[in-house]
């Protein structure tokens, strides 16, 4: 009976938030929501832990939807790649709950705080569908899920401008998920299957079709999009900023993460990482545009004058770093990649939350704002100080862990001008981190913003940032087994698709 | 002796540090606990030398942070002898900190103190580390504890030499310090400090060699190599206390120390000097030496003029593992010793006349020695060790830095050294001259005195300090030597 | 030249017609100023798409996928009914998303009293740029009030006076 169960997992970890996103909407009351909402991620978390045990010590999960026997049902794949994506995922969605109630409070009007509640469920049965799925068609209708309960979570967001970013973003990431429609369908014209294994079987046979070109063009394309990839990123710092604090936070740390892992999966399991770096110049594309990306993101996030804007462009510089790592088309690199999808998003939840805290306090997140708040929120600002380390990539800490897997990758590759950018980059995050300490530290808190009642965030806020940070930390310096499933996922991929 | 026994030594002050905190609020106790904490890790230090003179090499693996990679540390006699400088230096500081801190009513005094333990935490790290990584994250703790000492008083030109100070010492780790390390470990496979280098064997060429040790020695920004050194008149603005422990002692000798590890322990002797990896930096560190020395004449700010001395006086030490000979070595790590009580104890002298005066410019001493005979007695013994003359111990590393560059008959380096010592006279000796010589300006009160005792002890301590490793250097260079082994 | 007009335009008529509404919808989205165009634009760019899906299922001459008893039912040639069910749940999410948008609007047009993206923008920007202006005048104001060092500090600040100047 419990084997049963255990074994339903996979689809359990997408259907429980589905089905009590209807359950959230009914309690209707604010408290019962988030508590709701709480249970939810964390039995979601605990079935993901469960999912990433047993993918380490047996290998694959293939789960056959409905029993309907792939290819012609939907399948669920869970691998040793997508396992710590889900992980991820599920994880800052756990964290997420426990911190989002105070955050919401304040940014939302109580009447509405079930909705967000139930959006957020939404969104990340969206996420860990997509991560899961082993259908090409079931990942567009995940993200598209996704995506839907994003818009209009950003779009909750206490400013006006978070409507016209909700927008901007929805246009944009309706493009985008339309482009993979589009790619899929041809792929689909060319093969007759939707299967991802199937495809990678049935595709070689077509490679040299424009039909089939196109057919990758559009989705890496697509995916872009969503990934914020640069020069696909504009939609991406105003989302970041408009949105409520808990919800950057979580999207921050899983939307664009769980895009690049689509695109990381289209690319290396169904079409192959030999068609798409050999035949095609794939990796020449992406390893410029990421490259651009680390150098110019970092550039602009100095010049903001708001945390949240800030760290939204680190984002995307940051994204430059994960793009470059699997580009390189090796295994190192592509293991960069996924250290990187976790470490980072790690961060930016992490320094998120930090800003969220600070945001509690001073309801504006302009740098001005939060100036001094290092002697009135020691605690939140010392968060930032150690995230923005572990941004910056200081050893001991998860930003190191990625820069050192990035950088043996590309000089194992020999580029060693990319290699120099991203040694560039990090020490521009150097300047716009910072930046942000030295206003808290430096400068005392103003006058008319100290009317405010002083003091730290709610404890429940305060936990869950530091219990990032904490990991951050860990990670930092005992990353052995954090390196060995990243390793040992890269390896199968590359083994699978080539 | 048991591997937790290291462990020991580098958690100690860390740990400790949360007991000044929670001391903050009674100074007397805190200063307590400080001083206590930094004889015990001295004691500690000590009861090593023993083991390790016998040849022990104690070490211990925490944890692994990358696989292959793991947090270690060993104990070697190069380690030991920085552990020592820096614990036997520490309490002696904490001790003058504390009428320091008094006597020119600092604030903050509790942060200061914490930072202050954790930094020395740092340097125990970092002369035990077993390996590169273990060694660098070391390294970039010590800059970021150090950060908040440097821009202690909170001000705006605090902050301004705080950003040269983190820009500097993060830019060049960041940037050239870290690429090495990882070019090394996917050269060698390994970052373990191993007797003869981990390079030798692994085909990289004269050329490659060469770039790499550029690599490391520019990106040991706390070596000071000329262009890497701005940050350390930059670090000037913390009280003085910093400068002398930190700024004289342990963050620079932290980047000499590292230089010199990486040149025997990665490179390793013979494989350094067969390729010439090293041999452009003894031309750098040279060209250090004199310029550095040369901008000390001109600057009339007291700690400024110190600062560029130890910018000078650190190439001396990188030039030592340049010559990439044992001597050399030996020569480097001796002047790590002699260095460090000659520079501590003329900053105590600085801060000391800063107590007692609030002068902080050359130009302001005239006269001033009578009134305050110890303090400019114990500058006139540092500063002579500074120079290299007998009877102070700083006689010992010239000495044999000059035989070490005679070996590998590079006589323009003897001259470089001579050039040195010359201006070394210049700058030095120009202040207790003028102390004890010239007569004072008409304007100053003549109630100056002695500054508090708590001051003046420590640095007739570590003047004295000066007087005893003239006697004391065989032993010190014996005891390394015997970490080199055999050859070059 | 005439097998192109005469077999691949209408024999890939569909496809033609795909690209281009594709191109029309696309470019509504791109060039329009007014949300709601720009919504329909979208729109329209979806709606090629399913086009393309329905197009690649069909046979010419084929019945609907619709189970049939008798003989006819077993030798019937049918359209592929795999694409018009997956593009049955594409319409759901473009349906939504339209839905999503409109709602959007609605309220983009209540906080701004526009619809007009230009208009919106420029009010985003009027007040992106006073904000700006504003913190940029604090980040300088606390510039200015910050606690600069005693002049008889114990540094090596470079702001020093020389007294021998």
């Amino acid at each position: 009976m419990i084997a049963h169960f255990v074994s339903q997992f996979p689809i359990l970890v997408v259907v429980v938030p589905l089905l009590t996103m209807p359950l959230v909407v009914l309690a209707h009351r604010a408290f019962a929501a988030w508590a709701l909402y709480l249970a939810c991620t964390w039995a979601v978390f605990a079935m993901a832990c469960a999912l990433f045990a047993r993918v380490a010590t047996h290998g694959p999960i293939d789960y056959a939807v409905g029993g309907w026997a792939p290819p012609f049902g939907i399948e669920l794949v869970i691998d040793s790649f997508n396992a710590v994506v889900l992980l991820l995922v599920a994880g800052m969605a756990a964290i997420n709950s426990i911190y989002a109630r105070a955050s919401l409070a304040r940014e939302i009007e109580p009447e509405r705080l079930y909705l967000v509640y139930a959006l957020m469920l939404a969104c990340l049965a969206g996420l860990i569908g997509i991560t899961v799925t082993g259908d090409a068609f079931n990942l567009f209708v995940f993200l598209e899920i996704s995506s839907l309960s994003s818009y209009a979570l950003i779009a909750m967001g206490p400013k006006r401008r978070a409507l016209l970013s909700s927008f901007q973003y929805l246009i944009m990431g309706t493009v985008g998920g339309t482009f993979l429609l589009i790619g899929v369908g041809l792929a689909y014209m060319m093969t007759g299957t939707l299967n991802m294994a199937d495809l990678a079987t049935r595709l070689p046979a077509v490679f040299d079709t424009r039909t089939c070109q196109a057919a990758l063009a559009f989705i890496v394309v697509g995916l872009s999009l969503k990934a914020a990839l640069f020069p696909a990123h504009i939609w991406l710092p105003n989302a970041y900023t408009y949105a409520p604090s808990s919800v950057t936070a979580f999207i921050a740390a899983t939307s664009t993460k769980v895009a690049v892992y689509a695109l990381i999966r289209f690319v290396f399991t169904v079409f192959g990482a030999s068609y798409a770096f050999e035949q095609l110049p794939l990796n020449q594309v992406l390893l410029g545009l990421s490259a651009i990306a680390m150098i110019a993101a970092s550039l602009a996030a100095i010049f903001q004058t708001d945390v949240k804007r800030l760290l939204a462009w680190s984002s995307v510089a940051q994204m430059g770093y994960i793009v470059t790592g699997f580009a390189l088309a090796s295994t190192a690199g592509l293991s960069a990649s996924l250290v990187h999808i976790v470490n980072h998003g790690l961060i930016k939840g992490a320094l998120f939350m930090a800003v969220g805290a600070m945001a509690w306090r001073t309801r504006t997140t302009s740098i001005n704002d939060l100036a001094g708040l290092g002697r009135t929120m020691p605690f939140t600002s010392a968060a930032f100080v150690v995230g923005g380390l572990s941004l910056i990539g200081v050893p001991a800490t998860a930003g190191f862990i990625s820069k050192w897997a990035l950088l043996s990758a590309i000089l194992a590759a020999g580029h060693y001008l990319i290699a120099a950018l991203v040694l560039i980059a990090s020490l521009l995050a150097v300047i716009y981190v910072g930046k942000v300490v030295e206003a808290l530290y430096f400068r005392p808190r103003d006058a008319e913003a100290s009317n405010h009642d002083a003091g730290e965030a709610p404890l429940a806020m305060q936990i869950a940032t530091w219990a990032l940070i904490a990991l951050n930390v860990a990670i930092g310096l005992h990353a052995s087994p954090e390196l060995t499933a990243t390793g040992r996922a890269a390896h199968a991929l590359i083994g699978g698709g080539a | 002796m048991s591997g937790a026994w290291l462990i020991a030594l580098v958690a100690w002050p860390g740990v400790m540090s949360l007991a000044i905190g929670a001391a903050g609020r009674w100074p007397n106790l805190r200063e307590a606990v400080s001083v206590i904490t930094g004889l015990v890790l001295l004691a500690g230090a000590i009861l090593l030398i023993g083991p390790i003179a016998a040849g022990e090499r104690p070490s211990v693996t925490l944890f692994s942070i990358l696989p292959g990679l793991d947090f270690t540390f060993t104990l070697e006699p190069l380690g030991l002898v920085f552990a020592l400088v820096a614990a036997t230096l520490w309490p002696l500081t904490t001790f003058y900190a504390a009428g320091y801190m008094r006597g020119n009513r600092e604030g903050h005094q509790t942060r200061f103190f914490i930072c202050f333990a954790l930094a020395i935490s740092a340097a125990i790290g970092i002369a035990l580390a077993g390996n590169l990584l273990t060694l660098f994250l070391f390294y970039e703790m010590m800059t970021l504890v150090t950060y908040p000492l440097v821009t202690h008083h909170g001000d705006a030109e605090s902050r301004v030499s705080g950003r040269i100070y983190l820009g500097v010492l993060l830019t060049t780790s960041i940037g050239l310090f870290l690429p090495a390390i990882v070019i090394t470990w996917m050269l060698a496979g390994t970052l373990t400090f191993t007797h003869g280098g981990i390079l030798a064997n692994t085909g990289l060429g004269p050329k490659g060699a060469m770039a790499l040790y550029a690599l490391f020695v520019f990106g040991i920004g706390k070596a000071a190599v000329m262009p890497m050194h701005r940050w350390l008149p930059s670090a000037m603005v913390a009280p003085t206390p910093v400068s002398a422990l930190l700024h004289a002692v342990a963050v620079v000798k932290a980047g000499v120390f590292s230089v010199l590890k990486i040149t025997v322990y990665i490179f390793g002797l013979d494989y350094a000097f067969k390729t010439g990896a090293s041999e452009p930096f003894l031309w750098l560190a040279s060209i250090t030496i004199i310029l550095a020395s040369v901008i000390a004449i001109y600057c009339d700010n007291l700690k400024k003029r110190l600062a560029y001395s130890t910018i000078g006086q650190l190439s001396y030490i990188v030039l030592g593992s340049a010559l990439a000979t044992k001597l050399g070595a030996v020569s480097g790590s001796l002047h790590i010793v002699t260095h460090a009580f000659g520079k501590i104890t003329l900053f105590f002298c600085a801060g000391a006349i800063y107590t007692a005066t609030h002068r902080k410019y050359v130009s302001q001493l005239n006269g001033m020695g009578r009134a305050m005979p110890l303090t400019f007695a114990a500058f006139t013994i540092a500063a002579l060790s500074l120079i290299g003359l007998p009877p102070m111990g700083g006689a010992w590393s010239k000495w044999y830095l000059m035989s070490g560059s005679a070996g590998v008959e590079e006589y323009a380096l003897l001259g470089v050294l001579a050039l040195s010592s010359l201006l070394n006279i210049v700058y030095l000796l120009d202040i207790p001259a003028r102390a004890f010589f010239l007569r004072g300006d008409n304007n100053v009160p003549t109630a100056i005195r002695e500054a508090p005792a708590a001051c003046v002890v420590p640095l007739c301590l570590t003047a004295a300090g000066c007087i005893a490793l003239f006697f004391a250097a065989h032993p010190i260079i014996d005891f390394v030597s015997s970490a080199l082994g055999e050859g070059a | 030249m005439t097998a192109f007009f005469t077999e691949t335009v209408p024999g890939l008529f569909n496809y033609w017609v795909v690209i281009a509404l594709m191109m029309i919808g696309f470019y509504t989205v791109i060039a329009h100023d007014n949300l709601v165009k720009k919504l329909i634009g979208l729109n329209v760019f979806q709606t090629s798409v399913f086009i393309l899906y329905i197009s690649m299922g069909t046979i010419r001459g084929a019945t609907a996928p619709i189970l049939m008893d008798g003989p006819a039912g077993d030798h019937a040639v049918y359209a592929h009914p795999l694409p018009q069910v997956l593009i049955l749940t594409a319409i759901v999410v473009g349906v939504s998303t339209t839905a999503l948008g409109l709602a959007l609007i609605v309220r983009i047009h209540e906080a701004y009293g526009s619809i007009e993206e230009d208009d919106v923008l420029a009010a985003d920007f009027a007040t992106q740029d006073a904000e700006q202006a504003e913190e940029d005048e604090r980040s300088r104001a606390a510039k200015a009030a910050e606690p600069h060092a005693p002049s008889g500090g114990d540094d090596g600040a470079e702001h020093e006076d020389d007294p021998r100047r």
